[in-house]
């Protein structure tokens, strides 16, 4: 699902014929405000009709049938508009769609390797099942993983080509229905029914984007009507008022039907209500171009109105991995020997953090090929001890969380030295993660693990805060680090060693004093937050568990997604906002042109209103209806791409949208009705 | 037109001065924090009994309740006063229709009047039907206010206040007050306050009258002339006071009685903008942010100035058909120049013009000239500032809260939507149920006028009534019902709507756009009241300083403008351009 053009040529004729299909009165009394404009176009139809059987139907047949053309034009560009946001959504749909048919799956009695499985239909598979996937198969359902580990292809899903690997435990279990797994097994567990898939969600998504309101497009949509509601009243009204004139003056004639419907199809927001509907449409399909799956319309518009973003610092603000960057021995402790037991308790450490350490320790001369790995039995991280080392023979090495070895020393009899933990707090205060090592009940020194932050989120954060958004830095760190990468990376505020209650806690906080929070989750601990969260994003590669309660889920499982998602979500309702306004001043001009060619014939002196010098009566009332129809073509490519969006506060973006779409909207009509009447004469 | 300048700049200051201290009055009177009559409040409250915390049905229902009965009362009393004291004239009772429309009429704070008062009512009318009414519906328009401002504060919570403490509170507090202040300043500059017989007096010059009927002359020589008398003082204050506008006499406050001379012009003019103008300092001062009390007393202020002025400059300018005749219409010492058609010399073009403009501000509707001899520019600007829905300023209470419903929340929407958020105004959202009332609000003024103006134009029994069968006699007609549908009461005077017509079709106008108006807006309170307040960020659209004092204006210009263009091309600009040609 990347960036398509905006006008692809295979999606013109589909969309052309589409615009006229819509021309049924069904679909169009869905737009009170098109619907108007349709009434407009069937009445001077019938004119045209009457017309041309030579009875007067007030004006020439040349000029009602122009009138009613492009009154007719008017309706079709509207439609047209839609149907190629529409096509752009549906040939996402029809992308997944392809993804999701019905394969082969292999459903086991037991979650364990080697039974042997019954082939079954995937359509026929319920929640709980298990399922062997193996090399070449396409996973059946979305579900966990049990069992085993394999690198999939979700490109299918995420257009991301290099493969992702699942495994059963933590936070990259899930596995998504529809994708190819590349080697090895996995067994798998099925969390939903059919029909409820992932897929399933996605695809009734992208379908309904154009049925489904969004609030505040139902009360855009209100204000809409009463706007015209209240245009058709001035219209109705004029009739009348136009018939006592003309009595009273003894000149001229009453106002012709034909041009009542010009001058409420020109009065009538049509420009907004023509692309209205578009606007929905391309602005959840900008989310599916991100790779974000929204559960409603009202989550991505929600998240437009987030104030506070709960960021986790891994991923998001620093890079993953830390990196060991120093050892700090103890004033008895020679930098050597301390290298030396880091070098031998990280042997077997194969995360990032374990990798970075043997580096370091290369530089005081340790190898790991020189070495003699039988002799040695190494202890791996565990939840609980949040130690890892070696024992070598009688000599018994570990390292891990400072507090955790200040722990493992006491309860083994010895002591952790002042110093030692002001080397903690010296390393911590400069945001890194101090790793405490020891040698039997003694401490023997510290490591520096850095966090790097990453380059340009600085700027990020600035941007976000000139918005009015407020960054907090989630975290597991002490507030010593916590509070030493908060000031690196610019971040407002931090929660330290978060817990999952801790960061329920602080979004409550947020929304009791009115704001509105977003957070982005991927593990099963981090489900209830999400479910609290304004606007919830989950990883696609999380837990079934955090996708059931976020709102949306970013396929590409990018922790700085959730910048994104705000933007996306500001930029529809900007672009519905400011084609208002457009819509609205551009009355102004058109009444310029109507006036006084409308009563003409009862007050020439009203000719005096005429400002353009627009050359005749028909003509100034065509060319407004002209220009009418042609600004929803010209806006059509604004209307799917967004109002552009830059980062500033609520009062530059006021006054910047204001004076193009604004004042803007006052001078365009004067200029294009009077380049389209000079045109006519030309004609 | 350099003195107009001067006058409009000591007024506006002296306004706003006296609008601050008076705001921070209001603001406490509402806040519970002045008591200084709870001697009387305590024994109404206990004769009430339900004074708790009431729901937005609950309020509008005791607003209606309240209201009805009111119009039910004067509508009765007004048949009934032949039978009454303190009738020196024995006037007796009006036509059912008169009545009715008179009765909704005060009671909507309209005080439009399709009777000669002198000749119609009684002292006792006047006093307890009329007057009575002119607090209690200003009384009406604070509280509705005031429950609406407490549906911005609010958090969470389902009650919006209790509409009798409010309607005692702001009748005690600040109507009664402020008419005492303004009655005894007008007694001291000659406007009288008795019970005395209407006094013939001898003429100094007979009139000599011919009247042809038919082809017979009748010739009638007048030697005396009635001057009628009664409490107008007490009524003339809280006329003013509460925007009412409906005058003790037929000529309003052009008549000497009512307004003697400049000085009591001026203090007329300031009482009226007094109370719309303080109530936006109040409604900062509750809301917790003074900075957009000032932002909408700014707003009015803009739009008044640049109104006042064009009305001014219009009739200063005069009348160009008297150029031909080589008659010297310019201002100099020795005379009032400008077209003074149906202007008092003892104001000429700048008081007359200055009133004009402060009156149709604010719903207030007295007049010291005659509206209808305006120059049609002239004219154009009562009608147009009527048209803005009664927001520049406005009545009291309903000019608030007509501004803060009609335009800020509009404005707020559309510029809320433009930076990319779910409007908020005050840290409420403006959500559907909210945009629902507004557009209910935005149909109802219009549909009245124009419709109300399209059918009386055709049909003969809208037509009789037309003294100017031309595009002045469409002005007068749009000119009554946007009078009506907002609530002003001014009129042009040269459309006779005394008649069964005129008075069931305006007394329906004014009832539908007073009441239609106010319901709405008390739900808003409600749906207000019960949401979270938001915080504010440099995220949240500001609604005060300069930016949004300009959106402000345009959303209020453009929409007033669009509704009406039409109609007003159709009367008063075709008569300028006529008579400029």
């Amino acid at each position: 699902m990347k960036h398509k053009n905006l006008f692809d040529k295979k999606m013109l004729i589909p969309a052309l014929i589409d615009s006229f299909l819509k021309l049924n009165p069904k679909a169009q009394a869905k737009n009170p405000v098109m619907f108007v404009v349709y009434i407009g176009s069937i009445l001077t139809t019938f004119l045209v009709v009457y017309s041309l059987c030579g009875y007067d139907a007030g004006g020439t047949t040349g000029f009602i049938l122009s009138i009613t053309l492009w009154l007719w034009f008017t309706l079709l560009f509207a439609n047209f508009a839609e149907s190629i946001a529409e096509g752009r959504s549906k040939a996402q749909a029809e992308s997944l769609k392809s993804v999701k048919k019905d394969v082969p799956a292999k459903l086991l009695k037991h979650a364990k390797f080697g039974t042997r499985p019954d082939v079954v239909s995937s359509s026929t598979l319920k929640k709980g099942d298990i399922v062997l996937i193996e090399a070449g198969d396409i996973i059946p359902c979305d579900g966990e993983v049990l069992n085993g580990c394999a690198s999939v292809d979700e490109s299918a899903i995420t257009g991301e080509s290099a493969p992702v690997i699942r495994e059963s435990g933590g936070d990259f279990c899930s596995v998504t229905g529809g994708t190819r797994v590349l080697s090895d097994w996995v067994i798998v567990q099925i969390s939903v029914n059919p029909g409820e898939s992932f897929l399933d969600r996605m695809i009734s998504m992208v379908e309904g984007a154009k049925r489904q309101k969004t609030p505040n497009e139902i009360a855009l949509s209100i204000l809409l009507t009463a706007l015209t509601i209240v245009f058709l009243l001035v219209v109705v009204t004029l009739l009348p008022m136009s018939i006592y004139s003309v009595n009273a003056n003894h000149s001229g004639s009453p106002i012709t039907i034909t041009i009542l419907v010009a001058l409420l199809v020109c009065l009538i927001p049509t420009t907004i209500g023509g692309l209205l509907s578009a606007i929905g449409v391309a602005g959840m399909g900008r989310m599916m171009e991100a790779n974000v799956i929204a559960t409603s319309g009202r989550a991505i518009e929600a998240s437009g109105d987030v104030d506070v973003l709960l960021l986790d610092k891994t991923g998001t603000i620093t890079y993953g991995n830390r990196q060991a960057r120093n050892f700090y021995p103890l004033a008895n402790v020679d930098k050597k020997v301390l290298a030396e037991s880091c070098f031998y308790s990280s042997l077997a450490d194969e995360t990032p953090e374990g990798k970075s350490i043997i580096l370091l320790s290369h530089e005081y001369g340790f190898n790991e090929n020189t070495i003699d790995k039988e002799k040695m039995t190494f202890v791996p991280f565990t939840a609980q001890t949040r130690m890892s080392g070696v024992d070598i023979d009688d000599i018994i090495i570990r390292k891990g969380a400072s507090d955790a070895i200040k722990r493992y020393i006491i309860e083994n009899k010895g002591i952790f030295p002042d110093e030692a933990q002001k080397i903690v707090d010296m390393v911590a205060s400069r945001g890194s993660t101090p790793l405490a090592v020891a040698k039997g009940n003694e401490v023997l020194g510290i490591i520096e693990l850095k966090d790097i932050v990453k380059e340009g989120i600085k700027e990020k954060f600035a941007q976000l805060r000139q918005m009015g958004i407020k960054t907090i830095m989630v975290t597991g760190n002490n507030r010593l680090t916590a509070a030493a990468i908060t000031a690196e990376a610019g971040v407002d505020d931090f929660l330290a060693e978060a817990t999952p209650e801790a960061k329920l806690e602080i979004i409550r906080k947020y929304q009791a004093s009115g704001n509105l929070v977003a957070m982005t989750g991927d593990g099963t601990n981090d489900a209830p937050a999400l479910a609290q969260a304004d606007v919830a994003v989950a990883m696609n590669s999380g837990t079934q568990a955090a996708k059931e309660a976020a709102n949306m889920v970013d396929l590409d499982s990018s922790p700085t997604k959730l910048i994104q998602i705000v933007e996306i979500g500001k930029q529809m309702l900007m672009t519905r906002g400011s084609l208002t306004t457009f819509s609205i001043a551009n009355d102004i001009a058109k009444y310029f042109a109507i006036i006084p060619a409308t009563f003409a014939s009862t007050y020439p002196v009203l000719n005096k209103l005429n400002i353009m010098h627009l050359a005749s009566p028909a003509s100034a009332i065509l060319s407004a209806v002209i220009f009418n129809a042609l600004i929803i073509i010209a806006l059509i490519p604004l209307a799917l791409k967004g109002v552009s969006f830059k980062p500033m506060s609520a009062s530059s973006l006021l006054r910047r949208n204001f004076l193009i779409y604004g004042l803007g909207g006052v001078i365009v009509p004067f200029i294009g009705i009077k380049i389209i009447d000079t045109i006519l004469q030309l004609i | 037109m350099i003195i107009a300048y001067i006058d409009l700049v000591v007024f506006l200051v002296v306004l706003t001065f006296l609008s601050i201290v008076l705001g921070r009055y209001i603001a406490l009177v509402f806040n519970g924090r002045v008591s200084y009559l709870s001697f009387i409040e305590r024994p109404l409250y206990k004769l009430i009994g339900n004074t708790g915390e009431m729901k937005w049905g609950q309020y509008a229902k005791g607003i209606m309740l309240f209201n009805i009965i009111g119009i039910v009362f004067v509508f009765i009393f007004q048949l009934i006063q032949g039978a009454l004291p303190l009738n020196p004239q024995h006037l007796g009772a009006t036509t059912l229709d008169l009545a009715l429309n008179t009765a909704i009429s005060f009671v909507s704070n309209t005080n439009w009047q399709s009777y000669t008062p002198e000749t119609t009512l009684s002292y006792l009318t006047q006093m307890l039907a009329l007057a009575v009414q002119n607090f209690l519906s200003a009384a009406t328009g604070v509280a509705v206010l005031i429950a609406l401002i407490r549906g911005f504060v609010a958090v969470e919570k389902g009650t919006i206040g209790n509409v009798w403490e409010d309607l005692v509170k702001s009748t005690l507090y600040i109507l009664l007050p402020l008419s005492l202040i303004l009655g005894f300043a007008l007694v001291k500059l000659g406007v009288p306050q008795n019970f005395n017989n209407y006094q013939d007096v001898q003429l100094i010059n007979p009139q000599v009258v011919s009247v042809t009927v038919d082809g017979k002359t009748t010739t009638n020589r007048f030697t005396t002339q009635t001057i009628p008398m009664g409490p107008v003082a007490s009524q003339e204050a809280i006329k003013m006071i509460g925007t009412n506008g409906g005058g003790f006499f037929n000529a309003n406050s052009a008549h000497p009685y009512e307004n003697p001379n400049a000085i009591s012009n001026w203090l007329e003019m300031l009482a009226i903008l007094l109370i719309p103008g303080s109530l936006c300092f109040a409604f900062g001062r509750m809301v917790g942010d003074k900075r957009q009390g000032y932002t909408l007393y700014a707003v009015m202020t803009i739009v008044f100035i640049i109104l006042a002025i064009g009305v001014m400059l219009a009739e200063f300018n005069g009348n160009p058909a008297f150029y031909h005749l080589s008659i010297d219409g310019v201002m100099n010492l020795l005379q009032s120049g400008g077209n003074m058609e149906g202007k008092e010399v003892r104001f000429g073009v700048f008081g007359s013009g200055l009133f004009a403009a402060v009156t149709t501000a604010a719903s207030c509707g007295a007049v010291n000239a005659m509206h209808d001899s305006l120059m049609p520019l002239g004219g154009l600007v009562p009608l147009f500032l009527m048209q803005l829905s009664e927001v520049i300023y406005g009545g009291v209470g309903s000019g608030l809260y007509g501004m803060l419903i009609f335009f800020a929340v509009l404005s707020v929407f559309i510029a809320g939507l433009m930076i990319g958020r779910t409007p908020e105004y005050l840290g409420k959202k403006i959500e559907s149920f909210e945009m629902k009332m507004v557009a209910l609000v935005i149909l109802v003024v219009p549909l009245l006028v124009l419709l109300g103006t399209a059918i009386s134009v055709v049909i003969a029994p809208g037509l009789v009534g037309m003294s100017n069968p031309s595009a002045h006699g469409l002005s007068e007609v749009l000119y009554a019902f946007t009078s009506a549908a907002n609530n002003n009461g001014s009129a042009f005077a040269g459309l006779n709507a005394n008649t069964p017509y005129y008075n069931l079709m305006l007394g329906f106008t004014i009832f539908v756009g007073r009441y239609g108006v106010i319901i709405p807006v008390l739900a808003i309170a409600g749906s207000l009241a019960s949401k979270k307040r938001l915080n504010v960020t440099s995220g949240t659209m500001p609604t005060h300083g300069l930016l949004f004092i300009g959106i402000l204006i345009g959303v209020i210009i453009i929409v007033g403008a669009l509704t009406y263009v039409p109609a007003l091309a159709l009367g008063p600009i075709v008569e300028h351009l006529i008579l400029f040609k």
